[in-house]
């Protein structure tokens, strides 16, 4: 069958095309749809674009921000008040990529790729989807764990309270190939401090789980602590606690697992990767 | 197979086409516009051989939909000179022995123009940074981002 | 930028260079800025169809039963190619110089012997009606047993990977199993030395990974004759090879190479070529099979891995006094051009030194795996990676600083290399001598004097006396067994009785000269 592509201009037509059609795709940027195609997938029939102004805008509420899913990486490092983003944005493909990939279409990047929704894990982000029933909202977390059975579901936007304290949040991506590169894995961790001590701490992982999850253990281990080498000894023992990274072409199940640690560690001491 | 029609500005050229559902802008560009300047390098993104620019910034061809670009201006190498004249870029790639194959050199004139375009006095980390999307893999980028710097300079000489 | 040491070798040189040394514009450059270089693919046929393959999921496997019935009827099918259909389904690309037997079909029929093999061709209106049809192909498979590793592959008892080379080796001569280079006798050389270093290496296969990929597009020309565009880096080489193939004379077919998008050795198989020209031939109409990126990366030639044993004895002042080699060449399920790897691999043994006794067996292994090819130095460069990284560890263990070791050990003008012919014009001295002067590394005066033209024939260039198979040793000498940074693997076990003696006709060493590519030629 011939790829057809329709365009629709409300997220709820767009959500009933993919419910109604199981060969249906949403595209965002299109550097997974796309790819598919190019390689010869044919079980993708239908594309379905959507076509809504409001989707690509981004809007800043006192500390809340929330960013469109169709806002492309490019756009996200054009704006200053999204310097928190800046670090997982810069990181990901190069220039061009950037221009036309979205913030949605990085909520279901298969792992090792999405690390733009590792750094809107540990900001604790919700996100507004929109489905065959309709608009809710869902913690980021929610929606990860529950990606894969969620077809149909179109994102509308992300949402997260911007860090008080810039320093307090900080992201890493550990890449064979730099400036850009796929991730070995890439590490969001938000400690803000309370006294010189962590508190309310929230640690992301990419690359090492079939989604980017949160690093509990290590969080726990980390609560109430000061960021020295003494401080985050626990949470950097606990690295791998709760990981499941796979090996793919990028590296290995078990050198991943050997070095979250070293590189948390790093990051949390405020070192050079 | 219904097609869809198709206009966009090509080179600073009006252009009407039709395109089946799915086709890339790559696909479209090469096959019917009868441009052969963007190159298909790898079809998914990762290599950079298909750089355009869309209204001033670097899109990979391949991984775009041809119909997302309705009413949008697009540039590819094929536009660079002017009239007999070379772009400053092609210039100083020439002069810097930066293409052996010469595969990724559309891809990467493109790059570099939408950085000189909006960044006339870049850094060599910017440089750097504005082809990390674009692979060469007979050169080793050297002789490429001394061209670009190249034609930065010599940008800022003509402007001095 | 470019610096020539013109100090060297000055008497030897005519020194009037008019080009050599001045930065000439490439011929080609112009277009590449401009965009106007022409690639394959940049070319538009009137109605130009699209070719593409299915290729085996498994990596050894008998073909069952191919059912293309509901293949044959998806829009936009013009064609299905099968095995049947090639004119000549069996080739090796070296048999243009007769040089190997045909032991590689365009299309699999019965068997597969790789994964990612082509089984069948489809011809389409479009790419995406060719993936479509492909996927409407029903076969059936019956795995065989496999083998990805070179040793398991020679050992007896192994899966028969091509049944032209039932002992998974590449015949040389009709009765050769692999390449000899005996030289002086390393046994007797190994018990008057004061260290013994035996060390295993491995290179992986790396892909070339051009940025452009492998294709060609043909189409009925004029006068019965097919125009073909070709990412070719060997063009008379890819026409002939389709000529044979296709079963038609080689005027039939008029090749037009462009400019290759970055070869490297990775364009010379001549893989697309013959099923594209077939498809124009069966279809009437242009056809292109451009390989995608993802095919290329895990189903195209890549430079072929190799596993070699060093065996060293070097005695406590840094002379190397015996190498022993064993290199094993994983060229995949079929030769390509593995058994000239191989060749090149032995003419190169053992690397730029005199070494008085030297040992080696090369063998051109098959297995289970993508079959390898060319790429950039093939068959010398893993060598070489072997033969350095021994160097190093040998000059750390009798504590010699590892530059004068190479120094000391490099060979001279009149030497007689391993391969019965005299060094003329080396400088393995000098170039280590410049190294080290330009990366400010401290060697001593003596070997700053060192020459590449003192010091050599004399003693050195005799023919040492070299017996067929090196003596065997009863008693080890006193010499230190090292044990360097791995356990020493044991010592190879001999997997197969060695050949029975050559024909009287053959020499034993010396007087002929070394030639193994042109064997007896076959009508």
């Amino acid at each position: 069958m011939p790829v057809v592509v329709r365009t629709f201009a409300t997220p709820a037509e767009a959500a009933a095309a993919l419910a109604s059609d199981r060969s249906a795709r949403f595209i965002g940027g299109g550097t997974f749809i796309m790819r598919a195609l190019n390689e010869g997938d044919v079980g993708i029939s239908t594309i379905v674009r959507l076509e809504e102004r409001a989707l690509s805008q981004i809007r800043t509420i006192g500390a809340r921000v929330a960013i469109g899913a169709g806002a492309t990486l490019a756009q996200i490092l054009r704006d200053r008040d999204l310097a928190f983003l800046h670090a997982p944005a810069r990181s990901i493909g190069g220039p061009a990529v950037r221009t036309t990939a979205t913030v949605g279409g990085n909520l279901f990047a298969p792992s090792p790729y999405g690390d733009l929704a590792v750094a809107l894990l540990a900001l604790d982000a919700t996100v507004s989807v929109m489905s065959g029933y309709g608009a809710r909202d869902m913690p980021l977390e929610e929606f990860l764990a529950g990606r894969d059975r969620a077809a149909g579901t179109i994102v509308l936007s992300v949402s997260c309270d911007r860090p008080p304290n810039p320093d307090s949040f900080r992201f890493r991506k550990v890449a064979r190939v730099k400036p850009k590169g796929v991730s070995v894995l890439s590490i969001a961790a938000y400690v803000p401090a309370v006294g010189g001590r962590v508190s309310g701490a929230r640690i992301a992982y990419g690359a090492m789980a079939p989604t980017a999850i949160r690093a509990k253990a290590a969080e726990r281990a980390l609560e109430g602590r000061t960021l020295d080498e003494a401080g985050v000894a626990a949470a950097v023992a606990a690295a791998a606690e709760g990981t499941s990274p796979a090996t793919d072409a990028i590296a290995s199940a078990w050198y991943r697992r050997e070095v979250v640690g070293v590189h948390l560690r790093r990051l949390l001491l405020g070192r050079e990767a | 197979m219904a097609k869809t029609p198709l206009q966009f500005r090509h080179n600073g050229r009006d252009v009407a086409i039709f395109v089946g559902g799915g086709m890339s802008l790559l696909g479209a560009l090469r096959d019917e516009v009868g441009d052969f300047s963007p190159k298909f390098g790898c079809g998914q993104g990762g290599c950079g051989a298909c750089t355009v620019l869309i209204d001033g910034e670097p899109v990979l061809s391949c991984i775009t939909l041809a119909e997302s670009v309705a009413g949008k201006s697009i540039e590819t190498a094929d536009g660079l000179k002017n009239g007999p004249e070379l772009h400053p870029l092609q210039t100083a790639f020439m002069e810097a022995f930066a293409a052996q194959c010469g595969y990724c050199t559309p891809g990467m004139l493109m790059a570099a123009k939408a950085l000189l375009d909006r960044n006339p006095a870049p850094s060599r980390v910017e440089v750097v940074e504005a082809i990390s999307g674009n692979i060469c893999r007979c050169t080793g980028y050297e002789p490429i981002i001394n061209a670009i710097l190249a034609a930065a300079a010599r940008g800022a000489e003509r402007r001095a | 930028m470019l610096e020539l040491r013109k100090d060297l070798f000055a008497d030897e040189r005519d020194d009037n260079l008019k080009e050599i040394g001045k930065p000439t514009q490439r011929q080609d450059m112009l277009g590449h800025v401009t965009a106007t270089s022409t690639y394959f693919n940049d070319h538009k046929l009137q109605g130009m169809l699209h070719l593409k393959v299915l290729r085996s999921p498994h990596s050894h496997a008998r073909i069952r039963r191919v059912d293309l019935s509901e293949a044959e009827r998806q829009p936009g099918v013009r064609r299905i190619i099968r095995g049947a259909d090639v004119p000549r389904n069996l080739n090796t690309l070296l048999s243009l110089i007769n040089f190997g037997k045909d032991d590689e079909p365009s299309l699999a029929v019965d068997k597969v012997r790789y994964k990612g093999e082509p089984i069948v061709a489809v011809v389409a209106d479009s790419q995406r009606e060719a993936f479509e049809a492909l996927a409407k192909i029903r076969v059936d498979y019956e795995p065989l047993p496999t083998v990805f590793d070179v040793e398991e592959a020679l050992k007896p008892g192994a899966p028969v990977i091509n049944e032209t080379y039932p002992k998974n080796t590449f015949t040389y001569h009709d009765v050769y199993d692999h390449q000899k280079l005996r030289f002086g006798d390393v046994e007797r050389g190994f018990a008057a030395a004061d260290h013994i270093l035996e060390q295993r290496y491995q290179m992986s296969p790396i892909e070339h990974a051009s940025t452009e990929t492998n294709g060609s597009i043909a189409a009925p020309d004029t006068n019965g004759r097919y125009v073909v565009y070709t990412s070719t880096q060997a063009l008379f080489f890819s026409l002939d090879t389709c000529a044979k193939i296709l079963d038609v004379p080689s005027n039939k077919l008029h090749f037009i190479g462009g400019t290759v998008g970055g070869g490297f050795g990775g364009k010379v198989d001549t893989v697309t070529e013959p099923l594209a020209i077939l498809g124009a031939m069966l279809t009437g109409r242009p056809v292109r099979y451009m390989i995608g990126r993802e095919e290329e990366m895990l189903y195209c030639a890549p430079r072929g891995a190799e596993r070699i044993f060093i065996k060293d004895g070097v005695s406590r002042d840094g002379r190397i006094l015996a190498r022993k080699f064993r290199c094993l060449f994983d060229s995949g399920a079929y030769t390509r051009l593995s058994s000239y790897a191989a060749v090149k691999c032995a003419a190169h043994l053992p690397g730029p030194y005199t070494i008085p006794n030297v040992y080696a067996d090369v063998y051109c292994v098959f297995t289970n795996r993508v079959p390898a090819t060319a790429m950039r130095g093939f068959g010398v460069t893993a060598v070489d990676f072997a033969i350095e990284c021994q160097m190093d560890k040998l000059a750390n263990l009798v504590g010699m600083d590892p530059m004068e070791f190479r120094i000391l050990n490099a060979y001279r003008d009149g030497d007689m290399k391993a391969h019965r012919r005299e060094a003329k014009n080396t400088a393995l001295i000098e170039c280590v001598q410049v190294a080290a002067e330009k990366a400010k590394w401290r060697i001593r005066d003596d070997f700053k004097r060192m020459s590449s033209r003192k010091d050599g024939g004399g003693p050195r260039a005799a023919v040492p006396a070299t017996p067929r198979e090196p003596a065997l040793v009863t008693s080890p000498a006193s010499q230190q067994r090292t044990v360097y940074d791995r356990p020493a693997p044991p010592p190879p076990e001999p997997l197969r009785p060695p050949p029975s003696p050559p024909p009287a006709a053959a020499p034993s060493h010396g007087a002929m000269r070394f030639s193994s590519v042109f064997g007896s030629r076959r009508r």
